[in-house]
């Protein structure tokens, strides 16, 4: 099933408030998951498996390292949507 | 042909609990400077402000005696009214005999039935699990459980994975014939594809292998862990084992008065407490920001301090779930000990 990239990042914006407590707002594509918005690489798995869950995708462990922005995981998202 | 008799027996429940916590207290600013981390870094990733360490000359059945020895005390019972004695422990250094033989010597009573379990964290519930069955069977009737590790012999102070996570104490229940359903069925299992998560390596043949080889050489067998892959496993994978746990036992989330899950890494327990939704209402043990994680022993130790805090929740409903290296799990739903007298 494709997904948009604002669907996806709306997604993902609800995601990483709800596991982290940052708002909504804050999240941006170009902004980095632990510099800009300090969700840590323990966080980032709950991001991970939500995302799964929430889109139906496998993001392998080896590709979470990648993921520096959240607009990284957008595309990342959206591709293996595909 | 001949029938052969079987044997029957009650219900049962946890009588007591008892502890013993080593007297040193080490807090984060103590260990950082060896591994370049910091207070906050430690107690953000994990919530540890400070573990306990077990003396040089003290052992682990110098702390398993001292935690039973509350326990029985607790109980109203001597060593010599229990017939069984289970210690979970990875940290007993010696091939052979167990460490619950050494136990019941000690103790006092030579003659009780004893063995260790070996299921690293998940080693107290996989314990009390068997004990809860020995009652009902009828080949025990007050079962002694201990989980007590010394975690400090197999840490290395230098790895900054490990280093502030492991620590040292023990924890001890007694379980006797009850009138009622005191401890729920057990849900048990493993994801050993994932065994390779938490490891302690080398064997010991592999120093006799290479007979020139020194420890240095070979390393200790330091715990190991791959911290991602634990997290996730314990976050996802737990929080549904603990669901089939509260479903066997035909209680609701809400009916609890405690959640005491192994003191691994409070992320882990929070993110376990959001996963299974529990409410406000249930308090949750967070004995690690204190005591470390003290893998075999955590449960009790646990369930002890939160008793201490929260006497109100004497004879109330606690779900305890253990999960550690192998990957292995098992969980129960109990009615914690009544006060003691």
């Amino acid at each position: 099933m494709a997904l948009s990239q604002a669907d996806v990042l709306a997604g993902l914006k609800e995601i990483v408030e709800e596991v982290a407590g940052i708002p909504a707002a804050s999240i941006e594509l170009d902004k980095n998951f632990t510099d800009d918005l300090e969700v840590d690489s323990l966080s980032m798995v709950e991001v991970v498996v939500a995302a799964e869950e929430r889109f139906g995708i496998k993001i392998p462990d080896e590709k979470v390292t990648d993921l520096a922005t959240v607009g990284d995981a957008v595309n990342f998202i959206v591709n293996a949507a595909k | 042909m001949a029938t052969i008799k079987s044997s029957k027996g009650s219900e049962a429940q946890i009588l007591s609990v008892g502890t013993y916590r080593p007297a040193r207290l080490v807090p984060n600013s103590e260990i950082v400077d060896r591994i370049d981390s910091s207070d906050e870094w430690i107690q953000q990733r994990t919530g540890i402000e400070s573990r306990r360490f077990a003396r040089p000359d003290e052992s682990v059945i110098d702390m398993a005696q001292a935690a039973a020895e509350v326990a029985l005390k607790r109980a109203k019972l001597t060593i010599t009214d229990i017939d069984t004695v289970i210690v979970a422990t990875i940290t007993f250094p010696y091939q052979a005999p167990s460490a619950a033989t050494a136990l019941i010597e000690r103790l006092g009573n030579p003659k009780a039935a004893a063995f260790d379990v070996g299921a690293a964290c998940a080693g107290f519930c996989y314990g009390l699990g068997m004990a809860n069955d020995l009652v009902r069977g009828g080949t025990s009737k007050n079962v002694l459980v201990v989980g007590v590790e010394k975690i400090s012999d197999f840490t290395d102070p230098d790895d900054r994975a490990t280093a502030f996570i492991f620590a040292d104490g023990a924890g001890a229940v007694v379980v006797s014939a009850a009138d009622h359903v005191g401890i729920g069925p057990t849900i048990w299992g493993s994801d050993a594809a994932n065994r390779d998560a938490i490891l302690m390596e080398p064997a010991w043949t592999d120093y006799k292998k290479t007979p020139q080889s020194t420890i240095e050489q070979l390393k200790w067998p330091y715990i190991e862990q791959q911290g991602q892959t634990v997290f996730r496993w314990a976050v996802f994978e737990m929080s549904k084992a603990a669901t089939r746990t509260l479903e066997a036992a035909g209680i609701t989330v809400d009916q609890l008065g405690a959640f005491i899950p192994h003191q691994a890494n409070f992320r882990i327990i929070e993110a376990m407490a959001r996963q299974m939704d529990i409410p406000d209402s249930v308090v949750i043990a967070d004995d690690i920001k204190t005591n470390g994680n003290t893998s075999a022993a955590s449960i009790p130790l646990a369930m002890d301090a939160l008793l201490e805090k929260h006497p109100e929740l004497h004879g109330s409903l606690a779900l305890l779930i253990g999960y550690g290296a192998g990957l292995v799990y098992a969980g129960q739903v109990v009615q914690l000990p009544p006060a003691p007298q």
